[in-house]
C-alpha cells in the first residue's frame, strides 16, 4: 500500500488525526446514503419492472390492432387518418429530489385519463376508416399514462443506479484506501516519536552516568592526591 | 441548469409500421429503417425539447452505446418499446443492467 510520507512531527500527527476523523465521518454518512439510495432504488425498479410488463403486453396488442386495421384499409387512407392528431401530447417536466438525485417527473398537459368518449380521442371521421383502427387508437391512448409512468420510473432507476455506483465507489475508497492509509501514517509517526523519546531518555541516562563518573574521578583525586 | 416546468414533447422512433399509430395520439414520429437513421433522429430529437423518446427495441439494440449515452442525463428519457413483431426482451435486459450496476448482482430476475 502506498504510504503517506510526512515529517514525523506532532504537527503532522495532529493533522493526520483530523483527516482521519473527517474520513470516518464521511464514510459513515456515505454509507447511510448508499443504504437509503438502495432502498429507494429497489422500490422504483420493482415498479419499473411491473410497468414494463404491462406496457409491453398492451403494446403488442395495440400493434396487432394496427396490423389488422392496415390489412382492411389502404395504406394511404390509414396514413391520412392518423397524420393529423387532434391533440398534442405535451408534457410538463418537474424535478423531484431523491437523495440529492434530481429525477424528472413527467406530467401530461391534457388530462389523458379522463379522455372523454372515444370520439374525443379520434382525429378522423368514421366514414372511411375501419372499426379496428378506432379500437387500436383508443387502446393506445389509454396506454399513454402508463407509458409516461414507465418513462419516469425507468429514468429514475437509471439515474439512481448511477448514483449508487458512484457512492459505493466512494465508500469503498474511504474504507479500504483512505482510512487504512491515514491509520498507517499515524502509526508510523507515533512510533517514530516514541523512538525519539526513548533515544532521548537513553542519551540523558548516558550523560548522567558520565557526569557521575566525572564527579567520582574528581573526588578520588582530592582523597588521594599523588 | 434545471429549468422549471416547461413544455416538452414526446417522440417515437422506429420502423413505419410499428410507430404509425403514435401519430394519432400526438407523438412526433420519426421513421428509421436502420440503426444509423435511428441514432441520427435520436440526437436531433434530444437536442430539441423532447423529454421522452420511445425507440423500438430492435433498433435500440443495434444502436447500443448511442442510446446508453443518455442514461445518466435527466432529459431526455430514452425508453425502448416493443415493435410490431413483439418484445425481444431488450427492455427488460436494460432494467436488469441497472440492477446489476446498483446492487452488484441481479436480485430481481432470478432465472
Amino acid at each position: 500500500m502506498a504510504e503517506i510520507k510526512v515529517n514525523p512531527t506532532r504537527m503532522e500527527l495532529k493533522k493526520l488525526q483530523l483527516r482521519l476523523n473527517t474520513a470516518r465521518r464521511g464514510h459513515k454518512l456515505l454509507k447511510d446514503k448508499r443504504d437509503e439510495l438502495m432502498k429507494q432504488f429497489l422500490d422504483i425498479v420493482r415498479e419499473n419492472k411491473r410497468l414494463r410488463e404491462t406496457v409491453e403486453g398492451s403494446l403488442v396488442s395495440v400493434h396487432r390492432g394496427f396490423s389488422t386495421a392496415a390489412a382492411v384499409s389502404s395504406p394511404e387512407m390509414l396514413e391520412t387518418a392518423l397524420m393529423l392528431p387532434k391533440k398534442e401530447s405535451d408534457l410538463s417536466v418537474s424535478y423531484k429530489n431523491l437523495m440529492s438525485v434530481n429525477v424528472p417527473r413527467f406530467k401530461p398537459m391534457q388530462d389523458m385519463e379522463a379522455g372523454g368518449g372515444i370520439l374525443d380521442s379520434l382525429n378522423y371521421g368514421f366514414a372511411f376508416t375501419s372499426g379496428e383502427l378506432d379500437s387500436a387508437v383508443s387502446e393506445l391512448s389509454r396506454l399513454l399514462p402508463d407509458m409516461i409512468r414507465l418513462a419516469e420510473a425507468e429514468k429514475a432507476a437509471q439515474m439512481l443506479a448511477a448514483e449508487i455506483e458512484k457512492t459505493r465507489r466512494r465508500v469503498n475508497a474511504l474504507e479500504y484506501i483512505m482510512i487504512p492509509q491515514l491509520q498507517e501514517g499515524i502509526r508510523s509517526i507515533t512510533m517514530k516519536l516514541d523512538e525519539n523519546e526513548r533515544g532521548n531518555t537513553t542519551r540523558l541516562m548516558k550523560v548522567k552516568d558520565m557526569m557521575i563518573e566525572k564527579q567520582f574521578a574528581a573526588k578520588r583525586q582530592t582523597a588521594h592526591p599523588q | 441548469m434545471l429549468k422549471k416546468s416547461e413544455l416538452y414533447k414526446m417522440a417515437v422512433i422506429g420502423d413505419k409500421d410499428s410507430i404509425m399509430g403514435f401519430m394519432a395520439v400526438g407523438f412526433a414520429v420519426r421513421t428509421a429503417d436502420n440503426e444509423h437513421e435511428a441514432v441520427g433522429h435520436l440526437h436531433a430529437l434530444a437536442a430539441e425539447n423532447y423529454a421522452v423518446i420511445f425507440i423500438t427495441e430492435r433498433l435500440a439494440e443495434k444502436a447500443g452505446a448511442e442510446i446508453l449515452k443518455y442514461r445518466d442525463n435527466p432529459l431526455p428519457a430514452v425508453i425502448v418499446i416493443p415493435d410490431k413483431d413483439g418484445a425481444t426482451g431488450y427492455g427488460m435486459k436494460l432494467i436488469k443492467r441497472s440492477v446489476e450496476h446498483a446492487v452488484g448482482a441481479d436480485i430481481l430476475f432470478k432465472n
